[in-house]
Formats: C-alpha cells, sequence, structure tokens
C-alpha cells in the first residue's frame, strides 16, 4: 500500500471563550500556521477536507461557511461530522487516491457559543430518548459508573487523571486549564451527575487545528520532516447505549487491533512511547487504555498510581494537558494528532517527553464513545 | 492586534435557533407506543435469525442485518445495568423535572438489549447496579415513551 506523512501542523491557542474570534478567523490562523510550518503556500495543497457539527456551529453545511478561510476555492472540499481524526481519516484516504497528493485538513469548534447540554441531548434517539432530557455529561457518567463497577476502579484514580493532566498543561502553550489540583480538590469539586465531579469534566472550549497530509511521493518535497502514518483504523459500535455493554468500548479494541497489525505493532505496551487519549472525562482515560491494550484490564487506575503515564513515566499519556485542559469538540482529535507529530518531531519544547519515535493518538464520537478512530504515528517510514 | 477592541465591547449576534418538526415515528416505534398506550404492555421485535429481542424496538438487526419481523411480549419487570444521578439542573433536564434526577438503563427480563428511562421512588443513595425495578405507567398516555412514567423498585415479595 502507498504511505502518508503528516508535514505540517497548525492551530490556535485552546480558549474558554475566543469571543473576538468567528469560526473563519479561527480556521484562517490556523490554516495559515499549518502552511508556514510545512513551507507550503495555498496552491501546494491539492484538496481540502473540513470538519465541523452544524449543531455546534448554529448554522446548516457548516463546513461550507469556513471553506473561504481553509484556501478551498475552485478545489474539492469535503465536510466530515465527526471528531478531527474522521475527517483526517478521510484526508489520508484521499491523499492515497492518486488523485490527489496533499489534503489539507481542518476541524473547528466554539463550545461557548452554545449550550453543550442542549447540543449533546440532541444525540439521543428523538423517539425514544430524547425528552427523558440526558446529555453528554449523564450518558459518560452513566458509563463511568458501569466501568467502576467492573473495574473496581476508584474515584480517587479518575481524579489522579485530572490532577495529572491539568498539570501538564502548565508546560503546553496552547491549553487553555492548567491547574495546580490535588485528589482531593477533585473529589469536593461539584458534583455534576453521580460519579462525575466538575473536575472530572473536560471544560467548554474554543479552537480550530488544522494539519496537512500527503502522499509519500511528495512528503519530503517540502521543509519539514515527515511524520510517518504506520497504522490507523475508524470502527463503530451500536448506536442505541442499552445495545452496549458500556463499561467496554469493543469498536476501540476493535480499531486498536487493526492500527497495531497494520502498523506491525505487536506488544503496544512496549513499543508506544506517547500516546494521546480522549479524556473527555477522567474515567476515559483509565478505560480508553485498557480498552487498547495499553494497560492490562481493570489496572488502568493502579498503574496510574504508579505514576506509569506521567512525562516521566513508561507511558506518558495526554503529556500535552489532554482534554481535561481543553475540549474543543471536532477540533479535539487534530489537536492530539499535532501534539503526537510535535513529540515525533522532537519540538513539543516544555513538555517534551524522552523518547518519542512512535505515538498513538485516539479520537472517539457519539455518546459514551459510539466509534474510535486510532493512529499510530511514527519518526520512520 | 487585540489593542484596536481596547475599550471597545466585541460584537455579539444573540439569536436561538428554534425549528418546529415532527418526526415520523414509523411503524415499528408505532406499534410499541399504541401497546404501551392501549394495554400498558411492552412490546419487542425479535430478530428471526439470532432471536435477539430489542428494546428500543427497531427494524433492523445490527448483527444480522436482517429485518425483525416477530414481536413478543418482555416483561414490565428487569435490572439495572448502570445509572447516573444529576445533581445540577443541567439544561437537558425537563424544566418541570426537579433534581436530583436519576436515569437508569433497564434490562427488562425478556429482552436482550437496555432500555433508557427514569428511576423513582427510590432515595438516590439506594440506587445500584443490579437492582430490580419494575415500571410504573403514567395515568394519562398518549403514545410517547413517556407512557412509562418511571421504574421504581421492586417491592420485596415476603
Ligand atoms: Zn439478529
Amino acid at each position: 500500500m502507498d504511505r502518508a506523512a503528516i508535514i505540517g501542523i497548525g492551530m490556535t491557542k485552546i480558549e474558554k471563550n475566543k469571543v473576538r474570534d468567528t469560526f473563519a478567523d479561527m480556521v484562517w490562523e490556523a490554516v495559515n500556521s499549518a502552511l508556514d510550518d510545512a513551507g507550503m503556500t495555498i496552491n501546494d495543497i491539492d484538496n481540502v477536507i473540513t470538519t465541523s457539527s452544524d449543531f455546534w456551529d448554529g448554522r446548516t453545511i457548516s463546513c461550507m461557511a469556513v471553506g473561504d478561510a481553509s484556501g478551498a476555492a475552485h478545489k474539492n472540499v469535503s465536510c466530515v461530522e465527526g471528531d478531527g481524526t474522521y475527517g483526517a481519516f478521510y484526508g489520508m484516504t484521499r491523499s492515497l487516491s492518486g488523485s490527489y497528493k496533499t489534503t489539507l485538513v481542518t476541524g473547528h469548534s466554539k463550545g461557548s457559543q452554545s449550550v453543550s447540554s442542549l447540543i449533546t441531548n440532541s444525540a439521543f434517539d428523538p423517539i425514544y430518548e430524547r425528552e427523558l432530557g440526558m446529555d453528554m455529561i449523564t450518558a459518560c457518567a452513566m458509563q463511568a459508573n458501569s466501568y467502576m463497577h467492573r473495574t473496581k476502579t476508584t474515584p480517587e484514580q479518575m481524579a489522579m487523571v485530572s490532577v495529572k493532566n491539568h498539570g501538564n498543561a502548565f508546560k503546553n502553550p496552547v491549553a487553555q486549564l492548567p491547574m495546580k489540583i490535588s485528589v482531593d480538590d477533585v473529589l469536593k469539586s461539584e458534583m455534576i451527575a453521580d460519579p462525575l465531579h466538575k473536575l472530572d469534566c473536560s471544560p467548554v472550549s474554543d479552537g480550530c487545528c488544522a494539519i496537512i497530509i500527503a502522499h509519500e511521493s511528495v512528503a519530503a518535497k517540502f521543509k519539514q520532516k515527515p511524520v510517518w502514518v504506520k497504522g490507523v483504523s475508524f470502527c463503530a459500535d451500536s448506536f442505541f447505549f442499552g445495545d452496549r455493554d458500556i463499561s467496554r468500548a469493543k469498536s476501540l479494541t476493535r480499531a486498536a487491533k487493526n492500527a497495531y497489525a497494520m502498523a506491525g505493532i505487536n506488544d503496544p505496551k512496549s513499543e508506544i512511547d506517547v500516546a494521546e487519549i480522549y479524556d473527555a472525562f477522567t474515567y476515559q482515560e483509565l478505560m480508553w487504555l485498557e480498552e487498547m491494550g495499553l494497560a492490562n484490564d481493570a489496572a488502568a487506575g493502579k498503574l496510574l498510581e504508579k505514576g506509569e503515564f506521567n512525562m516521566e513515566g513508561r507511558l506518558p499519556v495526554n503529556a500535552s494537558g489532554g482534554l481535561l485542559s481543553g475540549h474543543p469538540v471536532i477540533a479535539a482529535g487534530l489537536y492530539s494528532m499535532s501534539e503526537v507529530v510535535k513529540q515525533i518531531r522532537g519540538d513539543a519544547g516544555e513538555h517534551q517527553v524522552k523518547k518519542a519515535k512512535t505515538g498513538l493518538v485516539q479520537g472517539v464520537n457519539g455518546l459514551g464513545g459510539q466509534s474510535h478512530c486510532v493512529w499510530i504515528l511514527d519518526k520512520d517510514k | 492586534m487585540s489593542d484596536k477592541f481596547k475599550g471597545i465591547e466585541p460584537m455579539v449576534y444573540n439569536s436561538k435557533i428554534n425549528v418546529p418538526y415532527s418526526w415520523w415515528a414509523g411503524d415499528t416505534a408505532t406499534k410499541f407506543f399504541i401497546s404501551l398506550r392501549d394495554e400498558k404492555k411492552i412490546i419487542a421485535p425479535r430478530c428471526t435469525g439470532c432471536k435477539k429481542i430489542f428494546l428500543p424496538p427497531r427494524k433492523v438487526c445490527p448483527e444480522c442485518f436482517n429485518e425483525n419481523t416477530e414481536w413478543v411480549n418482555v416483561s414490565d419487570e428487569g435490572t439495572v445495568q448502570s445509572y447516573t444521578i444529576a445533581r445540577r439542573h443541567l439544561e437537558s433536564i425537563p424544566k418541570n423535572k426537579k433534581v436530583p434526577v436519576i436515569w437508569g438503563l433497564i434490562k427488562l427480563d425478556g429482552a436482550d438489549t437496555a432500555l433508557l428511562h427514569y428511576l423513582d421512588d427510590v432515595r438516590p443513595e439506594d440506587v445500584k447496579i443490579g437492582m430490580r425495578v419494575k415500571a410504573v405507567f403514567a395515568d394519562s398516555r398518549k403514545g410517547t415513551i413517556r407512557d412509562i412514567s418511571h421504574f421504581q423498585p421492586v417491592k420485596s415479595r415476603v
């Protein structure tokens, strides 16, 4: 199979409220910074994928509205509604299609402009579920209870994820919410929906991220060191919550296995150097690690206590501060990919981890992780 | 760059998206809702392939890619698979509900998948995974999921 590489990344700072930026303003900033990073001009971009959600943007055909700022005029531009990693997946297939060599992928959202609870309530089935009034937080709280019940993970272990990631964020200049907090601070923060306290939940955020994916034939043509896509897989589970064992993420396990196989990884625990995991809620970092085989079943909480997922640990997880320190929905997965690209290039500055040859990125969409996209990125082709 | 806005309030356009929308419930949900409304009976479709019984009812088996054509009665009692308790009045919660609001994922006896609904007539601290609950039907039923008012703990029989 032909190979693809990420040759440019760019992003805005993640903020609570970018009141002075429109969607297009954010896209303009991220796209220009990705082009600069790659040493490209917009004329070097063959086609464009934008990633957004109409409900979050408050308008229909939301992706098209940022076409100008993405330099998409007169080009083939297509839209993906989902996490940024899904936009990147589609972008990569286009770069490998033979029709295009370079694809610009953008993802943006502004949580500050609407009411997340009402937007995510709309993800529930309108006939059977929506009027019961659940949203993403309550759906994930239900999943957290189920996960804790099965694995005996404790509220203290979950709180430690928040402590670690908010602490890591101090060293990442684009993170929104660096915080020096204790386990006690998390446990004493407002209980929003049992068992999730306020500090178990990611904040409302604004931001845009852009990446450039190139076919191998042009990957070395520009100024940046290519970071190679070694493996990638995208799997979805049943829509209805009650069809799944929500203490598990079968589609994630499958996506990770596929991605490892494609990358030739036999022992992910020892072969992955750095990971950005979708920690929209504290329990998710632990649960997703287990479901991807990066921790033994029901063991992630204990490994976290031992410091294995710290910056200096066996497998640094969310060295960027993760989504707990800034969660621009939709754009999130592209931020995670960019973070791992920085780590692999050795460009992560103060939050650079010691060894970063092979990195893993996970993107999520749907209630309680209905679908997952797993990427294995590598310094070597 | 930010200086040009110094002392100036940024312009914000306030709006509200409110589009009336009527979802056709479909023949599968319609059959289920009529049974709730007229007979206080919970019925569910069964896949002719894997024999799984689905709640909420749907026309296609996600595993077999078969059309579910048989219908069976399921019990109004079941087991709580998971739950959560909202302590804050999140915007998604209907205005007339007072917190704490408790939702359960309930696997009714006879069904293979679990249904989301309210748990009530129970103290939040008494809700547990694995607890047995029973449907309480609404007095006035209109053919919606709220024809079941909520689920309550099964009274222990002596
Ligand atoms: Zn079947």
